[in-house]
């Protein structure tokens, strides 16, 4: 079928190579994450006697610290690297959770590309606003 | 009880959710959030800040295996983002403003579709049509491995299909979940894609669906690093586990039982919220 468009439109197996990329660029990302998750849980539970808080009650960022169950929520992603210092379990889960955040707006960053090399400027520019609506995203959370 | 049976029996608690999410197509986030809150008494804020963490790492886990099929469209993907992303924004600022019972009944709602959704039978392929508008401008098209070679296909009521992925992200963004169903509705339902190509896509698309939210959820605080963890590792791995499995089970009797637990669920959280013990 002749299809002005098609002419235009780059090769599947283009867009294949660049999806099996993305793919296993989102995988590296999971595993990562996954891991260090799984050793921060590991030293969160070195004091497997300890009672757990109370996730009944909500605690709105801003609220005394002192009344904010043992295992603070994560407020702000500086706050992350911040916690980092002190080198508890809870800080390096929130430090996976971040890589794991980070991976899929990595996949648009990586679509972005792809779609520029392939010369699709329509697709490109796409690409470029579901990054900024997910940049604005985590520059609510900085 | 001590930290480490609760976070065991969390752990446990998310691997059958993850299972079974993967084996019926609903992903984990909709069993987990009304477990944690009705049977672990989690505040439902927490709940859905531990089940978007397990949404995005099952979306982002399970799309190499679904790339390599080919059937995924990385545009049609792309194009529909804008919407689901948008939505996920507005859907995670309504947090904060509507109440806890309000986000309980929407998701005891969304529950019993999710229910009724996961019996519907898809629409016949149709042959492809080119109309010559939006469509066709935006190039959403593609070709997928079917029996006797590739089969064509080229999306329909386009606008349609992007104002129910903008309600798809705001459903994610209110609670905390994938929202595979209501992605799906949009294009197998609306923009008649080939239901192997919608499946895979709305996977494709979920991660970054739920990134979206992530932001403004840690600004809110919903997000609990010793809760999130055994949450998103045993999800993580139930759905890795669950579509192993899905190659060879049949899945039929398996679904009738999960959409009897997700109706049970839908009902005691809009009981539940309606009393205000939620």
């Amino acid at each position: 079928m002749a299809d002005p468009i098609q002419k235009h439109a780059p090769t599947a197996e283009q867009d294949q190579r660049l999806e099996v990329a993305i793919a296993m660029l989102l995988r590296t990302g999971v595993v990562f994450a996954a891991i260090l998750v799984a050793i921060g849980g590991v030293m969160t539970l070195r004091h497997p006697e300890a009672t757990v808080p109370n996730y009944k009650i909500f605690y709105a960022p801003g609220a005394a610290a002192s009344a904010a169950p043992a295992n603070t929520a994560m407020h702000s992603i500086a706050g992350v690297f911040r916690h980092l210092r002190d080198g508890s379990g809870a800080s390096i889960i929130a430090l996976g959770l971040l890589v794991l955040i980070a991976t899929p707006i990595a996949r648009v960053v990586f679509a972005v590309i792809g779609f520029a090399r392939e010369h699709d400027s329509l697709y490109t520019v796409i690409s470029l606003i579901v990054l900024a609506i997910l940049v604005f995203s985590v520059v609510h959370g900085r | 009880m001590t930290v480490l049976t609760f976070t065991l029996a969390l752990f446990g608690t998310s691997i059958i959710a993850g299972l079974l999410g993967a084996l019926t197509g609903l992903g984990g986030g909709v069993v987990v959030v009304p477990v944690l809150a009705l049977l672990f008494h989690v505040d439902i804020r927490y709940a859905i800040g531990a089940s978007l963490v397990s949404v995005i790492a099952t979306s982002s886990g399970a799309a190499a295996a679904y790339v390599r099929e080919g059937f995924s469209n990385i545009r049609i993907g792309m194009f529909l983002e804008i919407a689901t992303t948008l939505g996920a924004l507005v859907g995670a600022f309504l947090t904060a403003m509507v109440s806890t019972k309000a986000i309980g009944i929407v998701f005891g709602i969304v529950l019993l579709y999710s229910a009724v959704a996961s019996f519907r039978g898809h629409h016949e392929d149709v042959a492809p049509q080119h109309t010559g508008g939006l469509a066709d401008r935006l190039r959403l098209e593609g070709e997928y491995p079917a029996e006797g070679g590739l089969k064509a296909y080229v999306a329909q009521r386009v606008p349609a299909g992007f104002g129910i992925m903008f309600l798809a992200g705001g459903l994610s963004g209110l609670l905390g979940i994938g929202s595979g169903a209501v992605k799906v509705l949009a294009m197998d339902q609306a923009m008649r894609l080939p239901f192997k190509v919608s499946t895979t896509t709305s996977n494709f698309m979920i991660g970054v669906t739920a990134a979206a939210s992530a932001g403004v959820y840690i600004s809110h605080g919903y997000i609990l690093p010793s809760l999130a963890m055994p949450v998103m590792l045993g999800v993580l791995g139930g759905s890795l586990i669950g579509s192993r499995i899905l190659i060879r089970a049949r899945v039929s009797t398996l679904r009738l039982l999960f959409a009897i637990v997700i109706v049970a669920l839908g009902v005691e959280m809009i009981y539940s919220s309606l009393s205000g013990r939620l």
